[in-house]
């Protein structure tokens, strides 16, 4: 259960469109990650699909079922929200059982499935608390308890982990992957951090202006990105776009290389591309270089191994991996 | 330099005394109602009897005997519970579509509705007692029970609607998806999460109920009249019986002073909800 498809779906907001039209398919039982910067409709889509906002044209389907102009609550779809969002006049244990309660289900499997939820989110001390009472940590795991009770066709999460500070967002990051792994239900989740996306996806929709610039695994968009925005987006440290005449060199008007796929040499290098060190972080296990002087792109970023020690103003010398240098058209597009 | 807070010796001494003069001054009256109403109406008129007067309960017990104090009370009672429960009625889902589903006009909708507190009442009043007498209605519970809701409406949908707009549109959005309907949402969340507001706005409305005076005495003769028609009938042809007359004013205005008295909070975050977030 939990197959969801976008056809042709339109978003506007007045005279604005925020979403063109847009055709998208979530398999059954898949993660799927909308990714992009802020504003490019990621959080407006998912809305589309849970309902909180009306599709100005086209239809949603869950499970080959249209439910366009169906209202959230018959979806059948859980969401868990940026800002939580539980319910602050009840208790832990009224929040988690709120959507049963409202399907009217048995109070002795209310119980059940609230013991269940509990002891798999570490809730089971604080299921007579109010929400104000817990961390952000607690609460978002409520949050995630309500959702987990109802076994929705899908989950949607908005990014749920971003009020959480770095910690425990990777901790988060952890629990969700494994719950979508034991429960296999389809999940849609959106963030703008592309780590996020990266890490737990099984396929990325990345978005920018309300289009879908590519859709594909972790990998797919990391070794061919469709356009140099799906390149820039994804990759942490950004990936290092040149143009001018390294550009020409390699018959493109823009040339595309990762940080990772730079040698690094304090040491002249043979046809080498030659540049100044800005600023070096150290991160004890890679050293990330920001480079200045090379042409066509300012700073460029490198990653060296962690005990490359180079300082502000040592001249270094850069060589890419050839067989990772992605080209791009005048239009921007991947030049195979 | 460091800004510091001072405390003056005016702050210390003298806003007290501001404070106390200002609220014998709102409070003075109230006090001499109550007083003018222990004194005969003989008395109340003399100056030598100003503080120092044979008190009597004359002036109370000639209200119960002879006006029927309680037939009046209790229209009162009457018509301003079921009003405020009316004005409620409406208002809940008002503010509440309001606040959660605005539209481009809805921010028109509310001054459009504010507006409607501009209208001299007394432009209507020809209309308004012509009407009700013609449909039967004139002196009824239930016209005054309608014409106190709307009137107040406004003001309840106004305040309501400041009440709700503080309630994150995300727990209204987390009880969609987790499956309740639209009377579910204010069911469910909003009226428990909204309740201080909306109980200041209750006793808010209930005030103003209570204390009505232009429509309660023009729309009413004795079966629907309230509290305020009792004062308005103290006005006898032969001259103004202050004792009576202060008496009467005294035994409407006590229920309130006293409700308000004890809800003296709800009703200052009632009025001053918003202000400041």
């Amino acid at each position: 259960m939990g197959r969801i498809v976008l056809e042709n779906v339109v978003k506007r907001f007045g005279d604005t469109e925020v979403i063109p039209p847009l055709d998208l398919t979530i398999e059954e039982g898949e993660f799927a990650v909308f990714v992009g910067p802020s504003g490019c409709g990621k959080s407006t889509l998912l809305r589309l699909i849970a309902g909180l906002e009306d599709t100005t044209a086209g239809k949603v389907l869950i499970d080959g079922e249209d439910v366009t102009e169906v209202p959230p609550s018959k979806r059948g779809l859980a969401m868990v929200f940026q800002s939580y969002a539980l319910y602050p006049h009840m208790t832990v244990r009224k929040n988690i059982a709120f959507p049963m309660r409202m399907a009217g289900m048995p109070e002795a499997e209310q119980k059940e499935r609230i013991a269940a939820a509990a002891k798999s989110l570490n809730l089971t001390d604080y299921l007579d608390r109010k929400p104000g009472q817990l961390s952000g940590g607690q609460r978002q795991r409520v949050a995630i308890g309500r959702a987990i009770v109802r076994e929705p066709s899908a989950f949607l999460f908005d990014e749920p982990l971003s009020n959480l500070d770095a910690a425990l967002r990777v901790g988060m990051r952890l629990e969700i992957s494994e719950m979508h792994k034991r429960l296999k239900t389809t999940m849609i989740y959106v963030t703008h951090d592309q780590v996020e996306a990266m890490t737990m996806a099984d396929r990325i929709v990345v978005l920018q202006g309300g289009v879908i610039e590519q859709v594909g695994s972790p990998l797919e968009l990391y070794h061919t990105p469709r356009n140099k925005f799906v390149a820039g987006f994804i990759g942490s440290p950004k990936m290092n776009l040149l143009e001018g005449s390294i550009a020409s060199q390699h018959n493109a008007h823009t040339i595309g290389v990762r940080p990772e796929h730079v040698e690094v040499s304090a040491e002249p290098v043979k046809d080498a591309w030659e540049g100044t060190v800005g600023v070096a972080e150290h991160l004890g296990s890679d050293t990330f270089i920001h480079i200045h002087g090379i042409e066509g792109c300012d700073p460029m970023t490198v990653r060296a191994s962690g005990d490359f020690t180079v300082k502000h103003g040592d001249k270094v010398y850069l060589t890419p991996d050839a067989s990772q240098i992605h080209k791009f058209d005048d239009d921007g597009l991947r030049i195979p | 330099m460091a800004i510091v807070a001072q405390t003056t010796k005016f702050g210390t001494v003298g806003r007290p005394i501001i404070a106390w003069v200002v609220a014998l001054v709102f409070f003075f009256p109230i006090f001499w109602l109550v007083l003018t109403s222990f004194k005969t109406d003989a008395d109340a008129v003399k100056p030598e009897f100003l503080f120092f007067f044979t008190p009597t309960i004359e002036n109370y017990l000639n209200m119960t005997e002879n006006y029927d104090y309680w037939h009046f009370a209790l229209n009162s009672v009457v018509t301003s519970v079921f009003a405020t429960l009316f004005a409620l009625f409406v208002g809940i889902p008002s503010a509440y579509a309001m606040a959660f589903n605005p539209t481009r006009r809805t921010k028109d909708v509310l001054m459009w509705m504010l507006s409607t507190k501009m209208l001299p009442a007394a432009a209507v009043l020809y209309p308004m007692t012509f009407l009700t007498k013609s449909i039967g209605l004139f002196d009824t519970h239930f016209v005054i029970i309608i014409v106190l809701a709307l009137i107040n409406l406004p003001i309840v949908i106004w305040m309501l609607f400041t009440y709700f707009k503080e309630i994150p549109k995300d727990i209204i959005e987390a009880g969609q998806m987790d499956g309740v309907n639209t009377w579910g949402e204010i069911k469910e969340i909003l009226i428990p999460l909204a309740w201080g507001g909306i109980a200041s706005t209750a006793l808010l409305c209930f005030i103003f109920c209570w204390n009505e005076a232009y429509w309660t005495v023009r729309l009413t003769t004795t079966d629907a009249a309230t509290l305020s028609k009792l004062i308005e009938g103290n006005r006898a042809p032969e001259g103004l019986f202050f004792g009576r007359l202060s008496a009467v004013s005294a035994a409407a205005v006590g229920p309130i002073v006293v409700l308000g008295w004890f809800c003296q909070k709800q009703l200052v975050q009632g009025l001053t909800f918003g202000a400041v977030k």
